[in-house]
């Protein structure tokens, strides 16, 4: 271990090329791309939206459907952060050495674990934009409000970048991801208040919900698509740039070690 | 003239294992320096040390007048790298690849676009231009990857087993365009297992084993140095229970390895004499070169 591993990360604008790079390689595969991105949580939505819609009365003053949209771009957000952190990651980390060619040119771990984060985020980006594509032309939300889950979209990708590049710098294979998706992913997408209200769950289970950046996420989401101010707002902004920061810094200590020894 | 490269007694360790051991290179301008040694010597660790992509334990580097790992990025802005490993970007072709990491330097793409046609043209891959990388061969996708490392149009070259899994011929054209890199005046530091490789294109090696320099200087040198001027490989089913009675006798050091006696000798004719009045046995009278140092530095023993 060596104190130049624990160095703050040095930023600058060298991320860009790498991030055009990652950008040449998804534009000859975006159709089938946004197909993914699309079709898993829209599919989601409208099945338990309609299926349960109706059986539920209305939650928070708003349609089952409604309350589910916000969770839906939240969750799907998440998910393409985290894939594209951990497997595309681990792929040009590990299998197509594509971090080793790059580091032989002058820019350094800093400059792509940053444009890794980045990359993941835009993903994310990409995807919710999809979403709320869908659920606005469903009229599923009417608010310019609205607009503000765009960026919101892509703070989300930021947080779970860097937390699936802390996963990525410790996988000694792809099947370690596995844990992360079960253990971590899917239960948060469960008590974060995706598909219900966080109140409806037991006392201890609420406490860790609410230190998960999902709830912090859905907790800006759900007013914001019906048009209202999202309570203690920057608390929750605060929070996804704090797991944001971690992640990135964690995830870089965590590669140099693996990396550059 | 200070060196372009220089190190000096570095060392490097992996889970207590001396990979890198007191190790001092200089290398000058317009030299091709060769490092030879066998598996698991510490070739790549040093090149990897150099390029300050890992921290050696202990030395000093300077690359381009740079301080190694410190300035290290600025000094890779004028290195260009071949890697032991492919690490072409599959997804993209030829042409792509090389826009695609001209701008890691942090060139225009118009300025890249400019060199691409004649990278392709250097590396015969002109008619490839639009090929995705998975449907090249082994020895295109190799010299894309030296087109690559051209693309900053690079001072100096780090070139880790270049021709490795080549057929003759593509090694060949390899040499050629290594050859005139260096007439171009760049400064090569290139590895290699081909004793011939390095014989002709090397105007200066050094020979590690165990992450020690056990031997340097021009090919000449080296057989000079270090062996008998010349060599009579002996063989056949019973070359074994000759050279046990004969061997020492005609030769000045021999060694025994599977079926063939290498006599190392100054003097071949008595020997050669000699063998002409055995049926039984084959033999090869050659000058010394390079391999034969080489097995003499590091043995005849299979490492790893
Ligand atoms: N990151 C690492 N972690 C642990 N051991 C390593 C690491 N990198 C290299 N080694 C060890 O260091 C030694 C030297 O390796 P290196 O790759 O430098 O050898 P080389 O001379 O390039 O060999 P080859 O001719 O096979 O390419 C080997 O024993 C190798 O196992
Ligand atoms: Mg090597």
């Amino acid at each position: 271990m060596s104190i130049r591993d624990f160095a703050l990360p040095e930023l600058s604008m060298r991320f860009f090329p790498i991030w055009q790079r990652h950008w040449l390689v998804w534009k000859k595969v975006a159709a089938a791309s946004i197909m993914g991105h699309l079709a898993d949580p829209v599919i989601y939505m409208l099945g338990l939206g309609y299926g349960l819609g109706s059986l539920l009365p209305q939650m928070g003053g708003t349609s089952y459907m409604t309350f589910l949209a916000a969770g839906t771009v939240c969750y799907s957000t998440m998910n393409s952060a985290s894939f594209e952190a951990l497997y595309s990651g681990f792929s040009r980390m590990h299998e197509q050495r594509t971090w080793e060619a790059i580091l032989n040119t002058p820019i350094t771990l800093d400059d792509i674990v940053l444009s890794e984060i980045l990359w993941a985020a835009t993903k994310s980006l990409m995807s919710g934009i999809a979403v709320l594509v869908v659920i606005w032309l469903l009229g599923l939300s009417h608010s310019v409000m609205s607009l503000w889950m765009i960026p919101l979209a892509l703070l989300v990708g930021l947080a779970f970048a860097g937390l699936g590049l802390i996963m990525t710098a410790l996988a000694p294979s792809y099947d370690f991801f596995l844990y992360y998706f079960t253990l971590v992913i899917t239960p948060m997408m469960m008590i974060s208040g995706v598909f219900f209200p966080v109140n409806q769950l037991p006392e201890s289970v609420q406490m860790v919900s609410n230190v998960l950046p999902l709830t912090h996420a859905i907790d800006l989401a759900r007013p914001l698509m019906t048009g209202a101010v999202p309570p203690a707002a920057l608390l929750h902004i605060a929070v996804l740039l704090a797991y944001t920061l971690f992640g990135f810094y964690v995830s870089l200590v965590l590669f140099r070690r693996r990396l550059s020894r | 003239m200070t060196p372009i490269i220089q190190a000096s007694n570095l060392q490097k360790s992996y889970s207590g294992q001396r990979v890198v051991d007191g190790l001092n290179l200089s290398i000058h301008k317009g030299e091709c320096f060769g490092l030879l040694g066998p598996n698991g010597a510490g070739k790549t660790t040093t090149l990897r040390m150099l390029l300050g992509l890992i921290s050696p334990d202990a030395g000093e580097i300077s690359l381009l007048n740079l301080p190694v790992p410190q300035a290290a990025r600025e000094a890779r802005i004028r290195v260009g790298v071949v890697p032991q490993m492919d690490n072409l970007d599959p997804d993209f072709t030829v042409a792509e690849n090389l826009l695609v990491y001209g701008r890691y330097f942090g060139l225009k793409d118009s300025e890249i676009e400019a060199r691409i046609p004649s990278l392709l043209e250097f590396a015969s891959l002109t008619n490839k231009r639009n090929a995705k990388v998975p449907t090249l061969s082994g020895g295109m996708k190799r010299r894309l990857t030296l087109a690559r490392a051209l693309v900053n149009d690079p001072d100096v070259l780090f070139l880790d087993e270049p021709t490795t899994g080549l057929d003759p011929q593509a090694r060949h054209l390899i040499w050629q365009r290594l050859r005139e890199l260096t007439q171009q005046g760049k400064t090569l530091l290139l590895t290699t297992h081909f004793m011939d490789e390095a014989e002709r294109l090397c105007h200066r090696l050094a020979v590690l084993d165990n992450g020690k320099l056990i031997s340097q200087g021009t090919p000449r040198e080296l057989i000079e140095q270090n062996i008998e001027p010349q060599v009579v490989e002996v063989f056949g089913e019973t070359a074994e229970a000759w050279a046990n009675i004969n061997a020492a006798h005609y030769s000045q050091r021999f060694e025994l390895s599977g079926e063939t006696v290498f006599c190392y000798l100054h003097d071949a004719q008595p020997l050669v004499a000699h063998l002409q009045t055995q049926n039984s046995l084959r033999y090869l009278h050659r000058p010394a070169n390079l391999e034969d140092v080489f097995l003499k530095l590091t043995g005849r023993e299979m490492r790893e």
